[in-house]
Order: structure tokens, then sequence, then C-alpha cells
């Protein structure tokens, strides 16, 4: 583990600003990102290194430019895809965080079905549904035909796989990152599931 | 001493006998190649191509090519981890591998082996094919969403249960496990929880029922081991010899 004292210091020679972090969560559960404040008490020492910009911890709703953005869930609509973009044309390293991310995940496993199928069954067909009707309110953002990991729609430099990664493996990324060593992981943190 | 035969494998000095693949003589000294389609209890297939190494400047696939004096093989480098990376990648998208949802993650050589190989990401596009589930059988179950077509299970039901359940159907992309019934259900077929095609399934195509999910996360296959330390799936599945063991 890097010893996160000397880690700032070097970095505050470095660089007069600190690192900036962004994170999102697109078409995911969240468990990433609670997988990501599993790092408890270390996330004091992480804001040494890194002040977070756009993030659901610091609710910043636009993303602006950032070292790093990281990304939960794969893409599923159409804000989806602007919300991506927009972490790739901001973020000079951009990170796929998930299962979800990185091949689409649980909710991909609606590829299986046409989307009118899944639209019918969830608000027409389905038990106990009353006043069927497939919502159509333009506030709500179109859904895609199906669900994409977001390599396929933007460049990714890292993948994180894990449902969700733990939050020693997200750790180990981090400082490893940060501290700018070549990145890898003990057998353990590794997992897809 | 004298005739002892060796090639070598990444530096290391491997003995063989006559007769024996890289993938025989290697595994028998302890060395690990990955692979998915071998199995040393069957005739070696040579399909999966995970156990490619380079020989004398050739990429051939280990468990076919035969063991030769001072053969010089390479196995762990850079270019051969690359080129398993991305078969391995290559047979995640052309199916669909949902490791969250699959009972058997955890316990998957195709994880396993993507795990030895450092695979983090699909990197390819997506097939997302259109798969079936065939439920019909009391006992198991086949996800063809996650057959790998490795056709163990079609070997195992040959040679050894001499059934013929299973067979592999059309060609190239659209090649495929199936089942020989009329049906084409799994349930119309005299296939038992006891055949050796039950228990030869490296992915989590070929399933038991009913005890998904016993083994608690942390303490499954390859949790905290490797495969080249723990062995692969079949070699660790203990199921047919407990059964043929009479219970007091």
């Amino acid at each position: 583990m890097a010893d996160i004292n000397n880690l700032k210091n070097k970095l505050e020679k470095t660089r007069p600003e600190k690192i900036k972090l962004a994170t999102t969560s697109l078409c995911g559960c969240f468990g990433c990102h609670m997988s990501f404040l599993d790092i408890d008490e270390r996330i004091l020492q992480l804001v040494e290194l890194v002040e977070f910009d756009r993030s659901p911890i610091n609710d910043i709703k636009k993303v602006g430019p950032c070292d790093i953005g990281i990304i939960e869930g794969g893409v599923a609509n159409a804000e989806n895809v602007e919300v991506l973009q927009e972490f790739r044309k901001n973020c000079k390293t951009l990170v796929a965080l998930g299962a979800c991310a990185v091949n689409g995940g649980i909710p991909a496993m609606r590829n299986q079905f046409e989307l009118k199928e899944c639209l019918e069954e969830a608000y027409i067909n389905g038990v106990g549904i009353e006043n069927p009707m497939i919502p159509s309110d333009p506030e709500i953002p179109l859904l895609l035909n199906k669900v994409h990991p977001i390599h396929e729609v933007v460049k990714v430099d890292y993948f994180l796989p894990g449902c969700p990664p733990s939050g020693d493996t997200i750790w180990t990324f981090l400082t490893e990152l940060i501290e700018g060593r070549p990145i890898s992981f003990p057998y353990e943190q590794i997992h897809y599931d | 001493m004298t005739d002892q035969q060796t090639f070598s494998l990444d530096g290391k000095s491997i003995a063989f006998e006559d007769g024996d693949t890289i993938m025989d003589a290697a595994l028998r000294s302890g060395e690990y190649i990955p692979h998915l389609c071998h199995n040393p209890e069957f005739k070696p297939h040579g399909s999966c191509r995970v156990c490619i190494v380079n020989v004398n400047g050739r990429h051939v696939s280990s468990c076919t090519f035969p063991a030769s004096q001072d053969l010089k093989v390479e196995s762990n480098t850079a270019e051969i981890k690359q080129k398993r990376q991305s078969l391995l990648q290559m047979l995640f998208v052309e199916g669909n591998h949902v490791c969250p949802g699959c009972e058997k993650s955890g316990a998957c050589q195709l994880q396993a082996v993507a795990y030895y190989c450092d695979m983090l990401s699909p990197h390819f596009t997506h097939f997302f094919p259109r798969r079936e589930v065939d439920a019909s059988h009391h006992d198991f179950l086949i996800d063809y969403n996650r057959c790998i077509v490795c056709e163990l299970c079609v070997r195992a039901s040959n040679d050894v249960d001499g059934k013929q359940v299973f067979s592999i159907q059309q060609r190239g992309i659209q090649r495929h496990l199936a089942v020989n019934s009329d049906s084409g259900r799994l349930g119309d077929t005299s296939f038992s929880k006891t055949d050796k095609a039950a228990h030869v399934c490296p992915v989590g195509a070929i399933l038991p029922k009913d005890i998904g999910y016993n083994q608690p996360i942390g303490h499954r296959l390859y949790d905290r081991q490797p495969i080249s330390q723990v062995g692969d799936v079949a070699a660790n599945d203990k199921t047919l010899q407990e059964e043929d063991t009479p219970h007091g």
C-alpha cells in the first residue's frame, strides 16, 4: 500500500493542484459506488490526494476537466451515452468500474429480448399492472435497443471487473494509478462476479 | 538416466515419454499450461487454442503437439499471454457469460483461466447471441449461453458413457452444441447424473440442479488460489466417486 504522506509530498512538488476525480453511475445499481465507500476511513487519505469533481458522493451534477473519470454501469439509454461522452471529453483517464461497465452485466441480460418485449412485459402484460401504458414523457431518456459495455461507445483506459470490485481492489487501483506505478492486483482482488 | 528424453519449457527441462504431447509431459512435471478443451482423460482436441505455445518459432496447441527431443517451448511469455487473452476475450464475447448471475461462478474454468491470463476486459464487441436454456431434465440443465463448444461432454458421452447424448451441429460461428433426441431436449435422452458427461463441463453450461450457490463466496474452487495450483474443474469434481461409495 502506498505511503500516503510521501505520495502527497511528491505530488505537491510536481503539480500545484490536487488530482481531480469524477465518478458516475450509468446503467448500474450503485453497488460499485457502495464498494468504493468500502475503502472506509481510507477515503480520508484519498481526499488528501484528490479532489472530487462530479460524483454521487458530493452531488455535483456536471463534470469538468478531470484527471480520472470512473464509470459504473453500462450504456442503456440516451442519457447514459451523453454522460459517458461528457466524461470521455473531460477526463484524461477513463476507468470502467465493475461488471456492467466492463461487459454490460446483469442489465445486458435484456439483450436476449426485443426492447418492445421488455417494455410490454414491464408496463403492459406484467402481473398486477394498473392503467397499462408504456411511459413516453419527453423527460424520460429513451432506451437503447441493447445495453452496451462502455468500451463499445468510448475509448476506455482501464477496466476493473467485479460485481462489485471490492473496496480493496479499488484502493489498490487508485493508489497505484496516482503513484504512476504499473497496476497489478493480488489474486483475490480480481473476480468477475 | 542416459536416454531420458527432454524438451525445454520456458527454459526448464521437461522429461517426456514416447507418445506424449507437450501438454502431457508438462502436466506430469507439474508445469501448468492454460487449457479449456483439454482433459487428460480424453483424446486431445486442440480446438480452444488457449494452450497455444511457441515451439521453435511456430505457434502450436500444446495439447496436440507431440513432444520431441530438445524442442524449445515458450509458454509463459508476454507474447503468448497476449494471444491467450485474445482467445479468451473472443470466447467471452461470442457467448453470454454473465458471471454475477451464474451458479458456476467462482468454480468455472473459463473464469479461472482468464484470471490466470490477467484478462481484465472483454476488449471486443459483444455478440449478445440469443440462446436457449434447456431445463427439461430432472437432474441437470443446459444453458447454451455459456457453452464454449469444447466438446468434452460430446467426447465423454461417446467414449465413456456409450450414449451419444450430445453432438455438434453446423459450422463456423453457427457451430453449437446439440442434444441427440427428436425433441432436441435433454429430458428426452438417457442422460443421467452418473454419466461421465455430466461431470466434465468446464463452464456453467451443463449444471446439476438443486445445488446452486451451495458454496459460499470465498470458499469456491478458484476464490483463493489460481487454477495453476488448484487444477481443472473436472479434476476437482468428486461427485462420481462419492456416488460410487456405498453409504452405511
